[in-house]
């Protein structure tokens, strides 16, 4: 089992949904957010491009949070999900500090937090609730060990990229471009 | 009211006590805990879900409001069998329970009161508050009749209070739904097809070949249904042509980005016309069965050719071609689609006729893929007398705008200024549901009009920029807290949906129905609110429908097999469109009698003078207009607005993104706040753009009061629709000032 998220950055438009019901699904304090929208314009008017998407955690297989992590609160779970361990981290931000998609943030409470891919949700079989709330469905969620998976044949079939490629993360976010 | 002048009260409420400790930063596992056990925490959750529809924006989506053990608010998602939604809500209706955390809302009823010669408000109880408005209508009824007590309302706390004005004898009613926003488009496809638009608009974007955006911002208007078949439309290859000045979120999604020179939509559409025309592209079968008015059209449109509109618009005359071809081919399952906010220049309807007139051509009304025959469920109406007949009302208002089919709310407003010579005294207002002073433009006409009241009321949820004008504020629970009437609603099956309070009304707040039947009782109209429970009202009308509300509970939203035929022209019947000879009207003869052009055409608007731009205005996905702006939840997505400034101006003027800078737009009216520029390719040299709904005056609003500009205090110039009254917003033109202009006042 290995989790993957791909997102269709032809069809996103922008609206932040994701970010909202993953706040009141996981009660991420206001002012804090375990996604969010970014948008980059290319060219000049009126030969344009506009690319939206919804990032978050790349839940990485060569994770810098995981190999800074001084206490091991922050490790690789099941299904290649990037997790902290709430009474384990000391919030000493160096994981926030190493990761490439600045994807971390201190939790008032005084510990790290960031995406868990919703994974009490998978638990029940759901999706993330970023990907059962997204309108214009541009996001996918699934196993890329399954090569029949909606993920795998997505990736298969789309041209694709992946944030920072240079940073040699081995990020698990896919944007479908 | 005795007060020389009805001060706009921008200080804190007196008697109203401290805010209550802030309950953000929900600590929902003890940092003992571990992650680990708060998985087991969240899959062990039990929630309470109840049904609801959303009333953050007019869409109405079906929903579940999901609250936990100790019966508090955790989530809202949507309703799978729901059309509006299909599961999935927007991030206003995700954040719908902002609504509700909201510790800005408005607690208890207040009278405006004079303390040392200060004016401001007071706590009241719901006896006071209720007890003075019938007072106050009582009296004004006795000296003027019940028509001059007026009502301007939105949504779904309006059509409770609709009903009360309705048996008191007033119909002196408006929405800025109408005259502010989607008239002129009702307006030039009821004369062109014989029935309005409506809403949610029937058109079948998950079928389309072709969707033209023409002034349109799916995505960036969070038109659910609209935005999630859009997506679909997408994945289906459809071709999207967005025109538009600016880079929308469409526009970006489209293979056509027609960067069109602003307010000269119609003579594009013209030209598309002349092309269709010209070239024989259009749908010969279906204009020759349903259409009459060809020839005049024909006529028409002959000079309007791509090389005279390229003069007018900048788009390339091959451009043009290309985009009528495609559509052409997609042809009837193409969509150009009619807009919704269209009150831009004056000459609105007409440019929803032009609109209209090219889905005709292109057989696009009533067939798959174009626009589909909509069908809503019929509600039955609770029993209650006949309301008695006004001497007049909002038809009589707003008489000289033959086609106008809404109040106006511009006009009725007018009515309250003192004129001697005014046979429609407006005395006093009702205020229910919608902040007027950034939905209606003029603001010295609104203030004038305002100030010359004998009293005013205000309902609404939240101390919007509107309340601090009120006599009266009644705080209305949100609509997580109370039963409304039941949701139906035009799409391609009927479906109806309930709204169930998931929990009590927070502080002291009630729900509008409450507060029309309390009225309504003081004022001897007890016969019109038979029930002591508004529960009651929709149990019955249900079980009248063949449900329960028991059933309903479960289940939020029951969809009905259509009645009314098929949603497609059944090419082997002949069908009659609602018009007087059952044709769709290409040449208008009803506008023609009336004095206005019978064919649409272009005309020329006015243009920015030097140093000015055209304020242009819209949407951002997270926010409903001004509504939304203080939600904790989508307050925490966008704060403020800010001014789209093309690279070329920001190098002339010198600005930078980030920079703070102020408006003054062409009769010198300076923006109360500043806003941050955003340098960016997006936006053309000619105009500026902001989100609309920013720049609250309310210091009760704690995280929206000073945030940005309002853009419609800088619309002071209004093209009013000849035919149909819409006020056109679009031809305000502003200067930016870098130096602070209040840098020697206090504000």
């Amino acid at each position: 089992m290995r989790y993957a998220m791909v997102i269709d950055t032809l069809k996103c438009v922008g609206c932040s949904d994701c970010v909202v019901a993953c706040q009141t699904e996981n009660d991420v304090p206001i002012g804090f957010c375990r996604d969010w929208i970014t948008e980059t314009v290319n060219g000049s008017y009126p030969n344009l491009d506009l690319e939206l998407k919804s990032e978050r955690c790349n839940h990485c297989d060569n994770a810098p949070c995981v190999r800074c992590c001084p206490t091991g609160a922050s490790h690789i779970g099941d299904g290649g999900i990037v997790l902290v361990t709430a009474n384990e981290c000391i919030g000493c931000g160096a994981c926030i500090e190493s990761c490439p998609y600045d994807a971390r943030y201190q939790h008032p409470d005084g510990y790290v937090d960031k995406c868990t891919f919703c994974h009490h949700r998978l638990e029940k079989g759901q999706l993330p609730a970023c990907v059962s709330v997204c309108p214009t469905k541009c996001m996918y969620f699934g196993d890329l060990d399954n090569p029949n998976s909606e993920v795998s044949q997505l990736l298969k079939n789309r041209k694709h990229k992946t944030l920072a490629p240079e940073a040699g993360t081995n990020p698990h976010v896919f944007y479908l471009i | 009211m005795t007060t020389s002048r009805r001060k706009f009260i921008k200080i804190s409420a007196l008697g109203l006590g401290a805010v209550a400790a802030s309950t953000t930063a929900i600590n929902m596992f003890g940092s003992n805990s571990t992650i680990d056990e708060l998985v087991k925490k969240n899959v062990s959750k039990k929630f309470k879900r109840t049904a609801t529809y959303c009333e953050v924006c007019f869409w109405k989506c079906a929903a579940w409001t999901y609250t936990n053990e100790d019966g508090e608010i955790k989530k809202i998602i949507g309703n799978e069998d729901d059309s509006h939604c299909y599961g999935r809500l927007c991030p206003r209706g995700t954040g719908g329970v902002g609504m509700y955390n909201d510790e800005d809302r408005l607690r208890t009823p207040l009278i405006r009161t004079t303390v040392n010669g200060e004016q401001t408000f007071r706590k009241a109880s719901w006896n006071e508050a209720l007890d003075l408005i019938a007072s106050k209508f009582k009296g004004i009824k006795e000296t003027y009749g019940a028509e001059a007590v007026a009502l301007i309302k939105h949504g779904a706390p309006g059509s409770h209070l609709e009903h009360l004005f309705k048996a008191f004898g007033s119909d002196t009613i408006a929405e800025p739904a109408y005259a502010q926003c989607r008239g002129p488009r009702e307006t030039g496809f009821n004369l062109t097809f014989g029935s309005w638009v409506g809403s949610p608009e029937p058109t079948d974007i998950r079928d389309t070949k072709c969707l033209v955006l023409i002034g349109s911002h799916i995505g960036e208007n969070m038109h659910n249904s609209q935005v999630q078949e859009m997506s679909d439309a997408i994945d289906n290859g459809a071709t999207i042509i967005t025109v538009d000045p600016r880079l929308s979120t469409a526009a970006s999604k489209s293979k056509f980005w027609l960067a069109i020179k602003p307010a000269t939509d119609i003579a594009l559409m013209l030209s598309w016309m002349n092309v269709l025309i010209e070239e024989s592209i259009y749908d010969k079968e279906y204009i020759n069965k349903y259409a009459t008015g060809f020839d005049e059209l024909k006529k028409h449109v002959s000079q309007f050719t791509p090389e005279w509109a390229y003069g007018i618009t900048t788009i390339k005359p091959e451009v043009i071609r290309e985009t009528a071809r495609a559509m052409a081919n997609a042809a009837p399952s193409v969509i150009i689609h009619p807009g919704r906010h269209v009150v831009w220049y004056g000459d609105d309807s007409q440019r929803a006729r032009a609109v209209a007139i090219l889905n005709a051509l292109l057989g696009s009304w009533g067939r798959r893929g174009g626009f589909y025959f909509k069908e809503a469920a019929k509600v039955p109406n609770f029993p209650a007398p006949a309301y008695p007949e006004p001497k007049w009302g909002w038809k009589e208002i707003g008489e000289k705008y033959p086609l106008a089919q809404m109040g106006i709310t511009t006009e009725v407003m007018k009515c309250a200024l003192p004129d001697k010579n005014n046979k429609f005294p407006v005395k006093a207002l009702m205020v229910a549901g919608t902040n007027i002073t950034k939905a209606i433009p003029n603001k010295k006409l609104l203030e004038d009009a305002i100030d010359a009241l004998d009293f005013m009321v205000v309902v609404d949820t939240m101390p919007m920029d509107v309340t601090g004008y009120a006599d009266v504020i009644l705080p209305e629970c949100t609509y997580l807290e109370r039963y409304d009437d039941i949701r139906s609603a035009t799409n391609r099956e009927p479906s109806i949906a309930v709204r169930i309070p998931a929990v009590e009304p927070k502080y002291e707040s009630k729900p509008a129905w409450w507060m029309a039947k309390q009225i309504g009782e003081r004022l001897g109209l007890g016969d019109y609110f038979n029930y002591d429970d508004f529960k009651e009202v929709i149990e019955w009308q249900l079980k009248e429908m063949g449900t329960s509300l028991e059933e309903m509970e479960k289940i939020g939203v029951k969809n009905y097999p259509r009645k009314s035929g098929p949603m497609y022209l059944n090419e082997d019947e002949t069908y009659h469109f609602p018009t007087d000879n059952g044709k769709i009207h290409l040449y208008s003869q009803e506008l023609k009698d009336l004095g206005f052009d019978p064919l649409p055409n272009y005309t020329k608007h006015p243009e920015p003078p030097q140093g000015f731009y055209r304020l242009n205005y819209g949407r951002a996905p997270m926010h409903t207009f001004s509504r939304t702006v203080n939600n904790p939840n989508l307050n925490d997505l966008k704060k403020e607005n800010d001014l789209w400034v093309n690279p070329k101006v920001a190098r002339i003027i010198g600005l930078k993104s980030g920079q703070e800078v102020w408006l003054k737009n062409q009769d010198d009216i300076i923006s109360s706040f500043s806003i941050k520029v955003r340098v960016t390719e997006r936006v053309r040299w000619d105009s500026v753009y902001m989100v609309h709904g920013f720049g609250h005056q309310n210091k009760k609003l704690t995280r929206a009061n000073g945030k940005g500009i309002n853009d419609t205090e800088l619309i002071s110039k209004v093209f009013t629709d000849p035919i149909m009254g819409g006020t056109g917003m679009r031809g305000n033109f502003v200067a930016i000032i870098t130096e602070n202009p209040y840098k020697n006042t206090e504000i």
